[in-house]
């Protein structure tokens, strides 16, 4: 018969136990994920980040930005009617790391593209109370000043193909031309990068043409956020779709 | 010394003899050096080694990135481990192991307590300084200074209290209760500094790291992936030097202490390695991306966030509940029966109650609803712990009023029940679709981290101080006293002010007009927030000051002195047990 003394007089068997009785519940919750085909719905105009975007995105990471601005909109009527559609999983599908944020000190994010101008954004990413008074968001003045670092784009794409993000031979090739021409608003090559990217806009995001700041990538990643998916072919009530 | 229990136990049988051991932590007698200290021992030049071998790899990567912000990282590195190197050198010039002198290896946990000591007041005043700022916004924030920022400073915040102050408490208290519960010295001789320095290191880089930009943006798991190798070296050398002391224990059971520091250094193994599987841009850049992407990554950091409540700051700390409420009451653990329930129940449903972090996401309706349901039963075996932890003062309730020590001890456990009622409500989805992304989740966690954390981890280094030092009694009840209350009155405004705005928030965002429109703008509603923020910073300032009033008394204590004119009621508080 078992007895709990067996498992107090032999430490090794102890941990044994443990580590049998806290794998169960992570196995069962989170293993499926990966492999159950209605997790992820099915829908059209996901794409990899844009070379600028993805940076964008760092310095939306690297400034903790995720810490006061969610990006994820629950289907609740009041969060759909202020923020848009609810939040897909497949939206957030080439996200490493994901950034659904879990504290709304400042409003959600994740469908802010294309709802206020660069200038807006400038402003207020320089100063926000210049913009809002009530505001009690930190200011980002120096991002306009630091010239984004760009010698690590084509591994940083790599790293990004290695976790599983769909970049072809062609972009990871092209991913410095991508980035600058998607920062000038009169660059060569700005067809080629349109072509390897659907809906991506190209222009001098921080009104600074002399040169590419961290100003530029991280309001062309704002600009993208939540404008990807076609809505008017997604159909939420498809058996597919419904989880 | 209660005699009750003794002769109890004496007119069972042998079997309970042995289960004394398990309700009653054993006393520090006297014990003999052993005599395989005479053997060679390969960690007196292995962990010199060690170190210098960073050094190294440090250098290398300092001289040789091409990325500032790793160049910064390792130069940080490497004045952490000089640190650690000059520590060594300075015990070798003593002769070593000075530890020796003792038949317990106690330099190591004194190191743990003034780290825990110095972290804990480093990390509230971060988090003073970050709740300013969002109640002072024009006052607070230097547009020139990007590490002054809310967004670098709020990891700094948790990190330091969770981590470096939770985690000291809890590798310092781990390593004196082992070696008390087992009647053994602390196994693997330097590899105990090796712990205590390594963990250090790991928290100045990860710290640092924040200030200047390195984050991977996973809450409470932030650091980088060096960093996160290096912790994963560290934890290793962590479990086997704690394993190693129950191997060579004298006891023939393993006390309930020990279950769950074990459950909490193994669990929290698992839980980092997984959940900071990431694939580096350059091994000689600080960047990284994470192995896992959108719903797969959210539920995998969740799973990670929430067992970092409930592993690192619910079974580490129950480990300490275990050991020094008895001791400090001088009575044995209520129940042992409930001691093992409590424990599997405990670890096998927390494991489960990530999903609750991501309701209406998303997340598959399946594992919400699992998540839910597991979160809310978990309710019975936290206050199945807490009824074990109060319960073990029945016939010694009257030392509340004599001995704040002890009731700082308690009180945390109160508040552990408190804050294990209020999680599982908050986790019902209908309840949670009010709660989530509002300040009312801030209020929470802090019930359970100033309440429960930090007031047993207040507890205990009260308790250790004078153990550790030898000392009569600790240099004054009275400023206990004031701590306690000062601290008490600080969390009530603190958790007050942020229910209150946090529902008020939540009622907002949600709110109608007669036309049928929503009736507040976003930015109406942080104006809603400024009283209370300005409430809830005024807070964490008292429990801060109850910080410092404890580090002077700790201070005093170790110099030895008594405060003048200090009569206590009733018995002095037991100094050596």
């Amino acid at each position: 018969m078992f007895n709990h003394s067996t498992l107090e007089r032999h430490s090794l068997l102890l941990i044994v136990g443990i580590l049998v009785v806290v794998s169960i519940g992570g196995i069962v919750e989170i293993a499926p994920l990966f492999y159950l085909e209605s997790t992820i719905e099915k829908v059209q105009g996901m794409r990899p980040y844009t070379p600028l975007e993805l940076k964008g995105r760092e310095i939306y990471v690297r400034e903790g930005c995720y810490l006061c601005h969610s990006q994820m909109i629950r289907p609740l009527r009041d969060e759909v009617e202020r923020y848009g559609h609810y939040s897909l999983a497949a939206e957030s599908m080439y996200d490493h790391p994901f950034q659904w944020g879990s504290k709304r000190t400042g409003p959600d994010l994740a469908r802010v593209g294309a709802k206020y101008s660069d200038e807006w954004h400038r402003a207020h990413l320089a100063d926000p109370r210049s913009v809002v008074p009530e505001s009690v968001m930190p200011p980002y003045a120096f991002l306009e000043k630091t010239e984004l670092r760009v010698d690590d784009i084509e591994d940083a794409l790599k790293a990004n193909r290695a976790v599983g993000v769909p970049y072809s031979d062609d972009m990871i090739k092209n991913a410095k031309a991508d980035l600058i021409a998607q920062a000038t608003s009169d660059a060569d090559g700005i067809d080629a990068f349109q072509g390897r990217y659907k809906k991506a806009e190209a222009r001098d995001f921080d009104g600074d043409p002399a040169k590419i700041t961290e100003m530029d990538a991280l309001i062309a990643y704002m600009q993208m956020l939540g404008t990807l998916v076609d809505f008017k072919t997604y159909q939420a009530d498809a058996p597919e779709n419904r989880r | 010394m209660p005699h009750r229990v003794l002769i109890q136990v004496k007119a069972v049988d042998r079997a309970a003899l042995h289960r004394r051991t398990l309700i009653f932590p054993a006393t520090e007698g006297p014990m003999q050096p052993k005599t395989g200290e005479m053997l060679p021992q390969t960690d007196r030049f292995m962990v010199p080694a060690i170190f210098v071998g960073f050094l190294i790899l440090g250098f290398y990567v300092a001289t040789q990135t091409t990325d500032p912000l790793m160049g910064m990282q390792a130069w940080t590195f490497m004045a952490g481990v000089g640190m650690a190197l000059i520590h060594l050198v300075r015990r070798y010039a003593e002769g070593i192991p000075a530890d020796d002198k003792g038949a317990y290896a106690n330099d190591v946990v004194k190191a743990g307590v003034i780290a825990s000591m110095f972290w804990g007041i480093a990390g509230m005043l971060v988090g003073v300084i970050i709740a300013l700022q969002l109640a002072f916004p024009n006052l607070f924030y230097f547009p020139d200074l990007p590490w002054t920022n809310f967004g670098r400073l709020r990891p700094l915040h948790t990190s330091a209290v969770i981590f470096a102050f939770g985690g000291n408490v809890l590798i310092a208290t781990s390593f004196y209760v082992v070696q008390r519960t087992c009647h053994a010295r602390l196994a693997g001789g330097l590899w105990g500094w090796f712990v205590f320095w390594g963990y250090q290191i790991f928290i100045l880089v990860a710290g640092t790291g924040y200030l200047i930009g390195v984050t991977q943006s996973r809450e409470y798991a932030e650091p980088e992936w060096y960093a996160d190798l290096w912790l994963t070296l560290v934890w290793v050398a962590y479990l086997f030097v704690f394993l190693g002391t129950i191997w060579k224990r004298k006891e023939p059971h393993i006390y309930v202490a020990n279950w769950f520091y074990l459950a909490f250094i193994v669990t929290i193994a698992l839980l980092h390695i997984v959940n900071n599987l990431a694939v580096p841009v350059s091994w000689l850049g600080i960047k990284s991306y994470s192995a896992f992407a959108g719903v797969q990554d959210a539920l995998t950091q969740w799973w990670y966030g929430h067992n970092a409540v409930g592993f690192f700051l619910t079974a580490g700390f129950l480990a300490i509940m275990y050991y020094f409420i008895p001791k400090q009451a001088q009575r044995p653990v209520y129940s042992y029966r409930l001691s093992i329930v409590h424990f599997w129940s405990l670890i096998f449903l927390y494991i489960w109650a990530g999903p609750h972090h991501l309701h209406y996401t998303a997340l598959p309706v399946w594992a919400q609803t699992l998540g839910m349901t597991f979160s809310i039963m978990l309710w019975m075996p936290s206050w199945g712990g807490m009824i074990n932890g109060l319960m073990t003062l029945s016939g010694a309730w009257d030392k509340l009023r004599t001995d704040p020590v002890l009731r700082m001890l308690v009180v945390s456990v109160a508040f552990y029940g408190m804050s294990t009622f209020e999680g599982p409500v908050m986790s019902i989805k209908a309840v949670n679709s009010l709660s989530h992304y509002t300040d009312w989740t801030i209020g929470h966690v802090h019930s359970g981290a100033l309440g429960w954390v930090g007031f047993v981890s207040f507890g205990a280094l009260y308790c250790l101080t004078p153990w550790l030092w030898r000392r009569e009694r600790l240099y004054s009840h009275a400023l206990v006293e004031w701590h306690f209350w000062v601290s008490t009155i600080g969390i009530v405004f603190y958790i007050t002010a942020m229910w209150v705005s946090g529902i008020m928030q939540g009622l907002m965002w949600r709110a109608y007009n007669e036309f049928g429109f929503l009736e507040y703008s976003f930015v109406e509603t942080v104006e809603a927030m400024h009283p209370y923020y300005i409430i809830r910073a005024f807070g964490g300032l008292l429990y801060l000051s109850g910080a410092f009033i404890m580090a002077y008394n700790l201070y005093r204590t170790v110099k030895g002195d008594v405060r003048a004119g200090e009569v206590v009621a009733g018995q002095p508080l037991p100094a050596t047990a």
